[in-house]
């Protein structure tokens, strides 16, 4: 379990989030939807704890995080981000290996070289592993990313896991887009991850997430399952956009912008 | 990564056997050449019952022989050094030199020369490196300082080129104006000690830089891993447990004192910190545990050859070592620039 409480972060005099409690149950996926500048970002770094707020509190499973070192925090948190750039020649399983990091001091035991090579075959990654990462497309170097990701989350720990998703879906095309959440959703089932992330499509959001949390201007406009959020009337007045709302059959809802 | 790892593991022991050979070439031939039956006896003289030295041996055991272990230890400082901006500041064409720090630390130097001659303060073994650090910490700093952006307060790498640029002009004059009001034995050790050299060795400096660059890089060597992680971003590392400011730190303690060290005794040597950890890439990837151990390898071979043409090329006289790696590696600075390979 994931709880914010009462977090506030600023930047000099300008608070980029507000006040803002939740809490995030595992098993679940939980997003975060709101226009630019809502505070999005600032909130999933917070809760990953990137970014350190001026006054509230993160708690992994009712501890405060801010007690927990970065290597000891690292074996149980990882974050999804828009794009890494990598500025040396480094082959995709280097890339990958790099996930186990928090889990071995000095070089890699079997354990990890045998997460690597499963996370890997995972993501449809293997064939790519001698290649420099620098010469894969954008899809591509998202997957290896995402695969080097849960290799930091693979094994069971005694609490819980916490994925982060900072965006991760910028970049790509639309196949990639719900290829990506496919794959967040079926690794979210485990019952001991806890999944947040930032997504800007509010279809991908309402077709994948459990609970969506709105936010508007560094506040919690609502929080609730897609069909309470996301309202032709929040919409409206958190994006400015009038839409239509049209029901599918699997009960998912759509959403037309005019 | 296992036959990346074999092919790594070959590099580094073909490498072993370079540095052997080329250190060998550099303490047979120079101003006077030496066999190895030369060598053998006058290793032979150090023990307890043997011949006293002859003079050629004194001269191979007091100069030849120190200043072959100097040049090693010089180049595999300079090869780490390199190596570890380039991964601090994720940038291939960073090197001690460029970022003040070898200016600097010559300065020091050289300030201690001309006061310390003066002022006859600090003969003892320390106060050399001391002030070379102290003048190497001052310059990186000053260039960190200068090039840091108003707004975000990151250094962007063109800003640190030329901020670089900038204060290596301002020491370099500054050792320029000590050496003009110097007395005159000091001022020549000086204007050729700005260009590079290692006709000072002797046994007191390679203890030192012994011992500098091999904790260095013992130091450096642990925190490989955590500057692999580095390359894919400070947040990033910061996601892989890294305490990214603690890192840069270390690693930029652990570059200005060994750089700083080296300095201290053969003056400014450029270009070896940015084409060593190059070619290594080129070779093995770019894994910073491999790189640090090969970097170190193959600066001490460089040297050791920059320093063989030194002495070659106009014997009996020498050649300021700096020279010899300014006009390798500038062609080779130069070519790298132009390819563009990289991201900025």
């Amino acid at each position: 379990m994931l709880v914010g409480r009462n977090i506030t972060f600023r930047v000099g005099s300008k608070e980029l989030i507000s006040d803002i409690s939740a809490s995030f149950a595992p098993g679940g996926l939980h997003l975060i939807v709101g226009p630019n500048g809502a505070g999005k970002s600032t909130l999933v770094k917070v809760l990953a704890r990137l970014l350190r707020p001026q006054t509230g509190m993160v708690e992994y499973e009712g501890s405060d995080v801010v007690h927990v070192s970065e290597a000891e925090l690292a074996k149980r948190r990882a974050v999804l981000s828009q794009a890494v750039e990598i500025a040396f020649p480094l082959t995709v399983r280097e890339v990958v290996m790099m996930g186990r990091y928090p889990h071995f001091s000095g070089r890699p035991g079997p354990t990890d070289e045998q997460i690597v090579d499963e996370v890997m075959q995972h993501f449809d990654v293997t064939e790519f592993k001698d290649r420099y990462y620098q010469s894969l497309s954008g899809g591509e170097r998202q997957r290896v990313n995402f695969a080097r990701v849960l290799a930091q989350l693979w094994s069971h720990t005694t609490s819980c896991r916490y994925l982060f998703l900072d965006e991760p879906l910028t970049f790509l095309d639309i196949r990639h887009q719900i290829d990506f959440m496919k794959r967040i959703r079926s690794f979210t089932k485990d019952t001991d991850v806890v999944t947040v992330g930032v997504v800007h499509d509010l279809n991908l959001a309402a077709r994948f997430a459990d609970q969506i949390l709105m936010l508007d201007e560094g506040r919690i406009v609502a929080n609730g399952p897609p069909s309470e959020v996301l309202t032709t009337e929040k919409i409206k007045q958190v994006f400015g956009v009038e839409p239509t709302m049209i029901q599918t059959e699997d009960s998912n809802i759509h959403l037309i912008f005019n | 990564m296992t036959t990346q790892h074999g092919r790594r593991q070959l590099l580094l022991i073909a490498l072993v056997a370079v540095t052997l050979l080329v250190t060998i070439a550099s303490i047979r031939y120079g101003a006077i050449d030496f066999s190895i039956a030369e060598i053998s006896r006058a290793l032979a003289s150090l023990f307890p019952g043997q011949p006293e030295p002859t003079l050629d041996q004194r001269i191979f055991l007091e100069l030849r022989f120190p200043r072959a272990i100097l040049c090693l230890l010089v180049g595999a400082s300079l090869g780490v050094g390199g190596t570890l901006m380039q991964a601090l500041f994720r940038n291939p064409i960073v090197e001690p030199g460029l970022v003040g720090t070898s200016s600097g630390a010559a300065f020091g130097s050289a300030l201690f020369f001309v006061l310390g001659g003066v002022l006859h303060i600090g003969t003892s073994l320390w106060s050399l490196p001391i002030a070379a650090c102290a003048g190497g910490i001052i310059s990186t700093y000053l260039v960190f300082l200068l090039a840091r952006s108003r707004e975000d307060g990151r250094a962007s790498i063109v800003m640190l080129l030329l901020t670089g640029l900038a204060v290596n002009a301002l020491f370099m004059s500054a050792i320029g104006f000590l050496s003009y009001i110097a007395r005159d034995p000091q001022a020549r050790s000086i204007t050729f000690w700005s260009l590079g050299t290692l006709s000072g060795a002797s046994w007191k400096a390679v203890e030192i830089v012994a011992l500098s660059t091999v904790l260095g890089s013992i130091v450096a060597i642990r925190y490989a891993k955590q500057l692999n992680a580095l390359m894919i971003g400070e947040e990033e590392a910061t996601y892989l447990g890294v305490n990214v400011n603690r890192l840069k730190w270390i690693i930029l303690s652990v570059n200005v004192v060994i750089v700083a060290v080296a300095t201290a005794f053969t003056g400014v040597i450029s270009f070896v910190g940015l084409v060593v950890p190059h070619i290594l890439r080129m070779l093995g990837g770019a894994d910073n545990r491999f790189l640090i151990v090969g970097s170190a390898l193959t600066g001490a071979t460089l040297l050791t050859l920059a320093d063989l043409i030194a002495r070659l090329s106009v014997r009996p006289a020498e050649l300021p070592i700096g020279i010899v790696t300014s006009a390798v590696g500038v062609p080779v600075f130069i070519f790298l620039l132009r390819r563009r390979q990289y991201v900025f």
